[in-house]
This record gives C-alpha cells, structure tokens and sequence, in this order.
C-alpha cells in the first residue's frame, strides 16, 4: 500500500463570485450613482467586502428595487438590527448589513464579539423576559401605538400650494405658510414609515426566538420532524391576516343571496359594477359591508408592501371585486368557500397530540412548556405582516404615489410615479425646490432636471432587471448559525450547498446509508465470497459487496462492515445494529476500490466511509 | 378448531396461541384480526407437525442423534443435520393431517377466480419471537403451485427445524430441541410490483416520530436479504410526509416465472434502476399501514409489504408480515437534552445554536 498513491487532498470550499467581479448588465453603466453611497460596494472596501458572506434577499425584494424604494429595506433591516443589538441584547445575534448590488438587496448578518456574548446574557434575560412575562398587556399597548401611528399616517395630504397664503391665516397672524408644512408632511411621512418599522420588530424578534427554542427541542426530539409540522403545531387560526379574504367572502355570499351575482359581470369596471349594486334595490347590505370592509381590511396587497408599483385593494377596488367574483362563481357551482377553522384546529390539535405521544416525563413537560409559550407569541408573527406590510405601506405608498402625482402635475417628472426613480432625500430635495420656487415666485428647477435623469434611471433600472441576481456573494461561512437568516431566509448550509451545486464526494470517500449508528477505525479486510471468510482478524473492518445470514459467526470479530449494496433492512444492516456496531451499507463501490489491510473510518451516523492511509 | 386443530385460516375467529400457530402465522392472524389487509392464507399448526413426528416415530431418533452433538464440529453437525431432514421428508404423514390440508388448500384455491399461486413459509414458535429475532432464521419458498407441490414444501419448512444453522443456532443461544415443534404459513402470493419493509423507528437514531421504508421492484425478499440496495424513504409519522429519500441501485428483480412455475432473479433493465419504485401517495399508504400496525401491538413495528401489481390502486397494498422491533425497544427513549421552557431555555437554545 504505498501511502503516496492515497493522499486525499483535502476538499476545496467553493465561493460565489465576489460582487467586484460581476459587471453590470449592458446599459446598466453607473447604477451604483441611483443609490445612496453606503448601500453599494465601494471600490476601495473590496477587502472589507469580499470578506464578508452576502445572500441575495430575493424573497422580499424579488425584482430590481428603484432608488425610492430602498426605504423598504433599510428600514425593515435596520429596524430588526436595532432590536437585536441595542432593544434585547439577544446574545449571540446582532442585525444584518446590507447592500444593493445591480439592483438586487444582499444581507450579511452580523455575529456577536465572542468576548461579548456572555455579559449580554443577563440583559436579554431581563429585558426579553419582561415581554414575555408581560406578553398580553405590551401587545395591547403596541396596538395602540400602531393605530395612532396610522392615524397619523392618513392625515398627511400632498396637496399643491395655493397661489397665495389663505387669508384667514394672513387675519390669524399665523405667520407661516402651508409650504413648510407640506415639507414637514413628507418629513413625517418618512419617519411615521420609521416608526412603523421599529413596531414591526418590537415584538417579532421575540416570537422568532420562542419559536427557534421550541423548533429546536422538536428537531432534536424528533430529528426529521418537518418544518411543516412545527409551523402547524403554534399556528394561529382566528387572525386578523385571514380577514381581508374572510371579508371576500362574505361579500360573495350576501351577493348570491340577494340576487347580485348578475352585476359582477365585468369587474375590471369597479366603478360601473358599485354603482350598479348601489343602485340594485337590493344592494344596500351588500354595499354596506363593502364600505366597511375598506378600512382597515382592504389595506391589503397581492404585493408584499416593499415596492411602490404594489396594489392595495382599497386603491384599486378592481382586484377584490374580481375575487368576489370569483367566489361568487364557487358558491353557485356549490363548492363550499369557507375556511372551517374547527378542523384546523382539529388537525392541529391532532398533530400536536400525536407528537406529544412519542414523548413521556420530562421531555413531554419540556414540549407543551416550549409550545405553551410559542403559541402565545406565534399568533403576531403571523398578524404583524397585516399590520405593517399591508395596511401601513398600504397608506404609505398611497401618500407617497399622491406626493409623486402632485410633483408631476407641477412638471418634475413625465410619469406620475416617476418620483420613486429618485432617492428618499432627493425627493426632499426636489421637494423644497418646489416649495422654494413657490416662495421665491420663479418656476423651480426641477422640471428642467428631473425628467432627463430620470430618464436614464429608468433606463439603467430597466437594464438591470434584464438580469437575474446571483444568490449570493463571496465564500459562505462553515455553518450558517445565524438564528433570523435561518428562521427568517432559510439560508441552511443544504441551501447553501445546493446553490454552489456541490454534494461532490471527495476522494477516498464513499458515501452510503446509514445502516447502523457509531464510528469505528480499523484495517479493512475485503471479501467478496463466501469461502473467504477465514480470514477475517479480529479487529478488521469487513468490506463486501453484501453480506448473508450465513456469515453470522464473522460479526463477533469486526468492527463495522461497509457493504455495495444494500439499505436500512438489509442483512448487514440488521446483524449491526443488533451487535451495535456500525454499518455503511449501498455505497456502491467500496469493495471494489478498497484494498485489503487499508486502515478506514467509519462512520454509521453518516453513512461515510473515509480512507485513512 | 377442535376437529381440525391441524389446520387454522388466518381469518377465524378466536384463540390463536402462539404454541399452535408460530410467531408468524400468530401474527398474520392477529392482522387479519385487526382489518389489515393481509393476503388470505392458513396455517399448518404445530399440532400437525406434532402428529407426524408421533406417527413416523422419528422424535426418538432426533433427539438421539442430538445429544451430545459439538456445535463446533462443522461435519458433524451437516451429517446429522442431513440424517434428520432426510427422514422428516421421506416418512409418510399422518392420513387426517393430509385430508385436512387438501380440504384447506382447495378452500383456499376457491376464493381465487383461477385459483392462486401461494407462499409457503416456516413459523417457528421460538425464533420469531421479539428476544430471538435474527435475520435469515426462516425458511421461505415463493410461488408455488398444486397441492402436492405445496404439501412438500410444507415438509420442506419443518426439516429446516434441523438444518445445520439452525442446530447451530440453537446450541450458541441455549434454546432447547425438546419441545420443539413448528408451525407452517401457507399463504395466497402477491404478484408485486414493488415492496419492501418498514418501520415504524428509526432504527439507527430510535427516533420514533419517523417510519423508514425500504423499497424494490419485485417481490420483498431480496430487500431483506439485502441482495439489492432498495429505495431507503423517511416518512414523518405524525405528518405522513416523505422527509428525505435515498434512490438504491436497484439491479435486480425477483418476480414470478410462469413457465417455470417458480420465481426468478432478473436484471432489472437500467433506466428503472434508479427511479424511485414508489409515489408519495404509495409511501403514504405504506407509512399509514405500519402505524397502524403500531398502534395496533402498542410497541414499535417492521412490517413487510407488497404492491400486487394486478389489483387496483387503493386495493393494492398489502401487509405480508408486522414484528415487534427489537432493538430499541430495549434501549429506551432517546433523551434530549434540552429541558425547561421560557426565557431562561430560550437563551440555552440560542447559545446551542452557535456551539456554546
């Protein structure tokens, strides 16, 4: 066995591409000017950079985002960030950087000083187990809050100015004109929109960990469990993020009972269709519950709330007009609509029981401990994305999209969304150009600059949104053990591995099953016949194609057996964990390439058989 | 049973003690018992076996030609082996276990449209049993046809009692050969499509919310010989839900032969080698059966199954055979090492799941 002929080189670790090296696509020249400077990578940080591992959050920001829309991250993140490093002091994660690269949002989490983990412990003790001790009543009063914040929300008006300051506030002496408080308006539309973010983590982050620590003790308890199962077993059933559909269909209900199926003939005409139901005799109760369904319900969005082109329900009555249709079609065709709660809880409560079952003494205390708490929290998980990403971005984007209307109707820009192609203070700025030139008396500059820009942002947008973003950037770390880009993004090493198409075997390496558990070292002795089993040693690791019930004596002597083939059932399999030893068995040519007297490892947790000389 | 204590159809009702019927035939009785959907079959009890060592007056010569025997002593041990089995083939049996097993047998030729080819398979009172399961220690011979064909495999199944292995056997693990007495499955052959095993632990972690399915084209018994790699499926016991999946070269086949009125090992042709021989729905099926099985013994179970390939979907699954697993039923829970909940077992999970 000359040992030359075996060095195994060790595997190389393969990278995604650095963001330095990847050209935009054609036409997207410059793009790195439509964003703000610390979003992108600079040039002269590339070994900061490129030490770094990003994914590509494509599941939020799935297309090119346009300048004005990067509020949506950098408020999102930076909120969820502030939560972890500065509210709760969770010990082992702070937030998450970020930055845009051809258009695309990437993240990096930021992992806690080692040094630091430890004296942080105590002041997430205190200050997260006083939500949760205190759970109910802080969710109250976050209700409040969110409810004031939207209130104020929906009181800010982007109206043009007025030719001359009105004379009753001239006979008032006030002393001041609607210009800076339209300047004010945006300003606080900005920050509302802040303040909103900070109430989506106050208590998600929280939901998250109780969550992670009963998903934990279930993967561990049941190593297969799907997540699926864990999901079902806390999800909430009676929630608020159910009710814009549940309001659907109860409107199609009330239309087949009164007999207004008829008007739904062509939704795609909201208005008409209305105002033939208002005028319905019949259509008073339907038209009722349609009003009051819009506020807050219909601030709702087939979108996901982080870009400006998002629909809600309330600003475009078409959509859920057509669902009504659509569930007005079922009810006649007699397909039952409902969403039968009592079964989900049924099978919920089913599934829990059934996990429950598997498990006695203090595991089974340890689990409806666990559930008990994550069912508590669980339920705003699930409702906050109403809160926030619906009905608060619901009245942001249709502030925002009146702000850009009445820009462009003063000639900013030709398109009357054009303004989310500027960035959030670009707009400000364009803003009080408006308001400047308004003062002054002279046209501001603006519409002689923002149309050609935009112009050719548009352009670089529309070039980079010819291509697909890579999903991720640099070397991925060993381990992702980050607990929000695992709860939150799924990025798992198996994602990670899939995404760099590896899973190859490196030499002098054999994968199988894993027949039997354990880890066993020894010299291997490979037999292929029956009439070889003489000399077998004790101590030897047994190599063969496959194993038969006649060699039943041998596995007294071996230390592990490593088969061609064969499963979990298998005769090998079954002789080695009744004897406790391991088993690598199916890995389809062991026998073959394995010599006699070479020295293995094997590992029957794994179903790895590694060749040590 | 009285009358005829030599035969039992899986499908009577009452008693079925394990003395009479063997661990197999016992359990296929109590599945039959319990609704599964088990292919019809009958047992040859002990009490026939019995009946025919009495009448041939042969019992004194075995345990004669026992006693004293050196486990050791390999040529030995085959010449006596051979003396015994010879005998026990050769003598003629009793007249009324021969009329009640014709009687049986074209009973069960009956409930088949064109008659059934059947599976003839030992059930020895002791080796099935949850302390004493050990792989290989049966005697299986597949489709067979015609009553006398039958009846000499039946002969066949109680002279592997005294093959050298099994005299061996019983040596190495101290289990008497007084007393000794067996059982025989005669039972209706499925034509599968695909079958296997399963079970419902994981037999290398214990973990116990998941059933493990081992499948190949064909009859089950190379899976269980191991003479193929088979498809190696985990299915989530609560969700029903295959969580991962191990496609196995499955290289051969043993499927019925009938011009040779037997089964025969075949290639399988390489472009179905390494597609998965089961749907989700079929796994689910199979998962459902097991845990039924399981919750029918109260006690983690293997059981063999089989997809006849002539019967309809929802109709073509059937339970060969269900055991007590054996292996962790001894070792206990697996115990986790998290316990406690709220804020404090919050933070231990977070600072595991860095490594600290």
């Amino acid at each position: 066995m000359s040992e030359t002929t075996m060095v195994a080189e060790a595997p190389v670790r393969r990278a995604f591409p650095s963001p330095y090296d990847q050209p935009a696509p054609a036409g997207a020249e410059g793009w790195k000017s439509l964003y703000a400077y610390n979003l992108v990578f600079q040039d002269n940080r590339r070994e900061v950079e490129e030490a770094k591992f990003w994914f590509c959050d494509s599941q939020h920001w799935p297309t090119v985002t346009k300048p004005f829309e990067t509020i949506g991250f950098e408020f999102a993140v930076g909120c969820l960030g502030q939560y972890n490093s500065r509210q709760l002091l969770i010990p082992t994660a702070n937030g998450i950087e970020y930055r845009i690269h051809n258009g695309y949002v990437y993240m990096s989490p930021v992992a806690v000083d080692p040094a630091d983990i430890e004296a942080r412990v105590p002041q997430f003790l205190q200050r997260a187990g006083h939500y949760f001790q205190n759970w109910e009543s802080l969710l109250q009063n976050w209700h409040e809050k969110l409810h004031a914040t939207i209130a104020e929300l929906e009181a800010l008006d982007f109206q043009a100015l007025p030719d001359a300051i009105p004379v009753e506030d001239v006979l008032a002496g006030k002393g001041t004109g609607p210009a800076t408080e339209l300047l004010g308006s945006y300003d606080r539309l900005i920050s509302l929109a802040y303040r909103a973010w900070q109430y989506h983590f106050e208590f998600l982050n929280l939901g998250y960990v109780a969550y992670l620590d009963l998903f934990m003790f279930c993967k561990e308890a049941f190593p297969r469990i799907p997540d699926l199962a864990i999901a079902t077993m806390v999800q909430g059933v009676d929630m608020e993020l159910f009710r814009p559909d549940d309001e659907l269909k109860k409107l199609a209900k009330i239309a087949v009972r009164d007999g207004l199926a008829a008007l739904f003939a062509d939704t795609s005409d909201a208005e008409g269709t209305l105002a033939a139901i208002a005028a319905h005799p019949s259509g008073t109760a339907w038209t009722k519950t349609w009003q009051e369904a819009q506020d807050p319900w219909f601030n709702f969005t087939t979108g996901n709330g982080f870009y400006a082109h998002d629909e809600y329900w309330r600003d475009v009555p078409a959509i859920p007009l057509g669902f009504v249709k659509n569930y007005i079609e079922q009810l006649q065709a007699g397909v039952d609509i409902d969403r039968h709660v009592d079964e989900l809880v049924a099978e919920r409560d089913r599934i829990t029981g059934e996990y429950a079952e598997l498990l006695s003494g203090d595991a089974l205390e340890t689990f409806q401990g666990k559930l008990g708490l994550a069912r508590t929290v669980y339920p705003y998980v699930e409702n906050h994305n109403f809160y926030i990403e619906h009905w608060t971005m619901g009245v942001f984007w249709r502030k925002a999209r009146q702000l850009s209307k009445m820009l462009h109707e003063q000639g900013f820009w030709t398109g009357e969304h054009d303004m989310f192609y500027l960035r959030r203070d670009e707009v400000r700025e364009a803003l009080f150009d408006y308001v400047n030139g308004w003062m002054v008396g002279a046209p501001p500059i603006g519409p002689d600059y923002w149309p050609t820009e935009v112009e050719r942002r548009r352009s670089i947008v529309d070039a980079l949104s010819t291509a697909r973003p890579q999903p991720a950037l640099n070397a991925p770390p060993e381990v992702i053990t980050e607990p929000f880009t695992l709860m939150l993004w799924g990025i798992t090493d198996d994602q990670i591995a899939n995404w760099l198409g590896t899973g190859d075997v490196p030499d002098g390496t054999f994968k199988g099953m894993a027949a039997s558990p354990g880890v066993a070292e020894g010299p291997a002795r490979v037999i292929s016949s029956a009439d070889q089993l003489t000399e077998v040693q004790d101590g030897e690791i047994l190599v063969a194609p496959v194993t038969a019930p006649s060699w039943g004596p041998i596995f007294g002597k071996i230390r592990a057996t490593v088969t061609d083939i064969g499963g979990m059932m298998s005769h090998a399999a079954i002789v080695c964990r009744e004897y406790g030893m391991p088993a690598v068995t199916g890995t389809g040519t062991a026998s073959a390439e394995i010599r006699t007297g070479q020295r293995l490892r094997v590992d029957g947790n794994t179903g790895t058989v590694t060749l040590l000389d | 049973m009285p009358d005829n204590h030599y035969i039992r159809f899986f499908d009577e009702k009452g008693a079925a003690p394990l003395e009479l019927l063997g661990g197999k035939c016992a359990s296929l009785v109590a599945l039959t018992d319990a609704g599964m959907p088990v292919p019809p079959g009958f047992a040859v009890t002990t009490h026939a076996y019995t009946a025919f060592l009495e009448a041939s007056g042969i019992a004194s010569d075995i345990h004669r030609l026992l006693a004293g025997i050196d486990a050791d002593d390999v040529a030995h041990v085959d010449e006596v082996s051979a003396r015994i089995r010879d005998e026990i083939r050769r003598l003629p049996v009793p007249q009324q276990v021969h009329d009640e097993f014709t009687v049986a047998y074209e009973a069960l030729q009956a409930r088949f449209t064109e008659g059934t080819a059947v599976a003839v398979r030992s059930s020895a009172t002791a080796e099935d049993l949850p302390d004493a399961s050990f792989a290989g220690q049966q005697d299986t011979y597949l489709w067979l046809r015609g009553r006398d064909e039958v009846a000499e495999h039946v002969r066949q199944c109680w002279a592997s009692l005294y093959t050298s292995r099994a005299i061996v056997y019983r040596k190495k693990n101290g289990i008497p050969d007084e007393g000794l007495s067996m059982a025989v499955a005669v039972q209706a052959m499925v034509d599968a499509r695909v079958a296997g095993v399963a079970m419902t632990i994981d037999p290398t972690t214990g973990d116990r919310s998941t059933i493990v399915i081992d499948a190949a084209w064909g009859l089950g018994e190379l899976v269980v010989s191991g003479k193929v790699t088979p498809d190696n499926l985990h299915v989530d016991k609560v969700m029903l839900s295959v969580t991962s999946e191990t496609i196995g070269d499955k290289h051969l086949e043993l499927v019925p032969d009938p011009e040779a009125k037997s089964v025969v090992e075949r290639d399988v042709e390489p472009e179905r080698r390494g597609i998965r021989s089961l749907t989700d729905a079929e796994a689910k099926a199979i998962a459902a059966i097991a845990k039924r099985a399981e919750k029918h013994f109260g006690v983690p179970q293997d059981i063999e199954w089989a997809i006849d390939r002539g019967l309809p979907d929802g109709e073509n699954l059937l339970l060969l055979q269900s055991r007590p697993e054996t292996v962790w039923a001894n070792r206990g829970e697996v115990p986790t090492t998290t316990s406690g909940f709220g804020i404090e077992s919050i933070t231990k999970s977070l600072l595991a799941q860095i490594g600290r």
